[in-house]
């Protein structure tokens, strides 16, 4: 997997799998599925940086968690992220930073509203590498 | 296979039995006809009704409407009741688009009057009504204000000049669900919420001026102030915009702890639940009247901006234009309701995800304007396709709770539509057949043409003769806006 991501065929809604070496790195993917879902990530500049703290109960919810917390501060504050680092990653808890920059019309062109990230077809896999796979409402 | 799952009940129903997967406590129904299920049923979908029959507490079955396709839990196009006095709310029977529904405005103009300036009113509606991603809205309300508007819905829209009584009287619900409480609904549903108010959105949302082109009961179109072939009319489609998404992502995830909690065995995650006479339960209920409210006052001042445009377009008042509201119905909601179950008079929660409400002539809900024909019910089709109104009968009743669909369910994934179509090969293809697009995106409306989508209607027909709605009214797009 080249950039770390795909997208997956959905009739109603846009699935994503992000892999990587850890699962640490699975999840940096996954935040970048997500806004490569919403625009072109080469368009998103570091102009900004935002420091995210998710808990919940086990891995699965914390991606769900954690991609929500995504769109909460992409429709809240309109920010656009191409970059994360995630900081701790325990069963419960996630901490990261996530580099981006607010929405310009002029120069990022938006393709589709994400609603939410969803626990349908929800994995979370770990092995050698780690494999998430999260579909969002749109 | 499909035939070796389900068991026919008549031509436009069938039936999962209990016994196709171990746990289920009621039969699914599925509204289909046999070529449908041949040609457009996904595995996934048997799979999600019969999870569905999980729930504890619910009667009856765990149905699907004919426009049905796979969600995330509940599949789209759902309908399920359970017992409020021991039976579980599932926020996922209601959808992340909390009262996505669909508002529909009569007019006293023709086809023929509108078609040489349906270029300006599409530009105008487009320039009036706010939509798209990243966009503004025209209103700006304090954060008190926004706990007024979820409380009072339709009623906040008319008290601030945004729509009347009668618009407030025309609406399921009366437009505003009673027990709402915004301390239910969190800080950050309240921060998407706050920006967004009086907005279509995008995706599946538009606005679309039409034309009738067919009536099929005479006596049911006169009561909605629809009298001729040629006819326009108004529809709004949209929801409840971040802040629904916002109260439904937030109790999927409380609910999720609360099945555990309270022991409840669920084959998908996404079906989480909450008794309704548990805390959890109580107050997911509450937070989605507040989304359900905030969405009919949304669609308000949407309908309220539709009408100055047409003002100003066709510079004639709102009296002379006939710009009256038919009705107002909610597809994606959970109402307690009182319904017959084994013979007896239950309070039962209905979900209705992708589902609308159908309640027949007589029924206290239906508005007077209304009572002798039968609650009307608005049932838009893609973009392309045109939309129906029905009324509601006494067989849905009957057989589905009081429930009919709610539109055209998607076919293809919006990847695959958009592999296969261009935005401006679509929007091409709709000015060749004289209807006017006005979008934000293109690849947004690649993703909405009509190919992507079951026939609306075939879906329609199947509801008619299954007899749990009733045709009255065809309508065709002239112009659309879309986010």
């Amino acid at each position: 997997m080249g950039k770390g991501f795909h997208t997956l065929d959905h009739t109603a809604d846009i699935g994503i799998v992000a892999c990587g070496e850890s699962l640490a790195e699975a999840f940096s993917n996954a935040g970048r599925a997500l806004f490569s879902v919403i625009t072109d990530l080469e368009s998103i500049r570091e102009k900004e940086q935002r420091d995210i703290e998710v808990t919940a109960s086990d891995h699965e919810s914390l991606l769900v968690g954690w991609l929500n917390e995504l769109v909460y501060l992409f429709d809240v504050e309109g920010m656009l992220f191409r970059r994360f680092e995630i900081g701790d990653l325990g069963t419960d808890r996630l901490t990261a930073t996530a580099y981006g920059e607010p929405f310009e019309p002029s120069r990022h062109q938006l393709k589709v509203g994400v609603k939410a990230a969803t626990y349908h077809m929800l994995q979370v896999e770990t092995n050698e590498r780690s494999r998430v796979q999260v579909l969002f409402d749109i | 296979m499909w035939k070796d799952i389900l068991n026919r009940i008549d031509d436009y129903c069938w039936e999962i039995p209990p016994t196709y997967k171990d746990g289920m406590r009621v039969p699914g129904r599925i509204f289909a006809t046999e070529t449908m299920l041949e040609h457009s049923f996904e595995e996934q979908v048997f799979q999600q009704v019969a999870n569905v029959a999980f729930l504890p507490g619910i009667v009856g079955y765990s149905m699907a409407m004919p426009d049905v396709h796979w969600g995330y839990g509940f599949p789209i196009g759902g309908v399920a009741a359970t017992r409020v006095r021991d039976g579980v709310v599932s926020p996922g029977g209601v959808g992340f688009d909390i009262n996505c529904g669909v508002r529909l405005l009569r007019t006293n103009l023709t086809a023929q009057e509108v078609n040489p300036k349906i270029e300006s009113l599409t530009a105008e509606l487009y320039a009036s009504v706010p939509s798209g991603l990243g966009s503004g809205g025209r209103l700006r309300v304090s954060e008190k204000e926004l706990d007024r508007v979820m409380v009072k819905g339709g009623l906040w829209a008319a008290e601030q000049g945004y729509g009347n009584e009668a618009d407030v009287e025309a609406t399921e619900e009366s437009g505003r669900i009673k027990g709402a409480d915004p301390d239910k609904v969190s800080r950050k549903a309240r921060q998407r919420g706050l920006p967004q108010l009086g907005t279509l959105g995008s995706g599946n949302h538009f606005l679309e001026v039409e034309h009738v082109t067919e009536i099929y009961d005479d006596d049911a179109a006169r009561a909605m102030g629809i009298e001729q072939v040629g006819q326009v009319l108004v529809l709004v489609h949209c929801g409840s915009r971040g802040l629904g998404h916002q109260v439904c992502t937030d109790y999927v995830a409380t609910l999720g702890n609360a099945v555990k909690k309270y022991g409840i065995n669920l084959p998908d995650r996404q079906l989480a639940c909450a008794p309704i006479q548990s805390p959890e339960g109580q107050s997911y209920l509450a937070a989605m009247a507040c989304a359900a409210n905030y969405a009919w006052a949304n669609r308000q001042c949407i309908v309220h901006w539709v009408r100055e445009s047409m003002i100003k377009l066709f510079g004639k008042s709102q009296r002379e234009l006939g710009l009256e509201q038919v009705y107002d119905v909610a597809h994606n909601i959970a109402k307690i309701e009182r319904h017959d179950v084994d013979g007896k008079k239950q309070d039962v929660c209905v979900h209705r995800k992708g589902a609308t409400r159908a309640f027949p002539a007589g029924n206290p809900e239906v508005p007077a304007a209304y009572r002798q024909v039968g609650q009307p019910v608005l049932i838009p089709g893609d973009m392309g396709r045109g939309s129906y109104v029905a009324v509601g009968t006494e067989s849905a009743m009957e057989r589905t709770f009081g429930s009919t669909c709610h539109g055209a369910g998607r076919m293809q994934s919006r990847s695959a539509a958009k592999r296969s179509l261009r935005g401006a090969d679509v929007a091409h293809a709709l000015a060749a057949r004289g209807i006017v697009v006005r979008a934000g995106s293109m690849s947004g409306l690649a993703e909405e043409a009509s190919e992507a989508y079951k026939d609306v209607d075939m879906v329609v027909e199947v509801t008619h003769q299954a007899g749990i709605s009733r045709k009255v009214v065809r309508a065709m797009p002239m112009g659309v806006v879309k986010g």
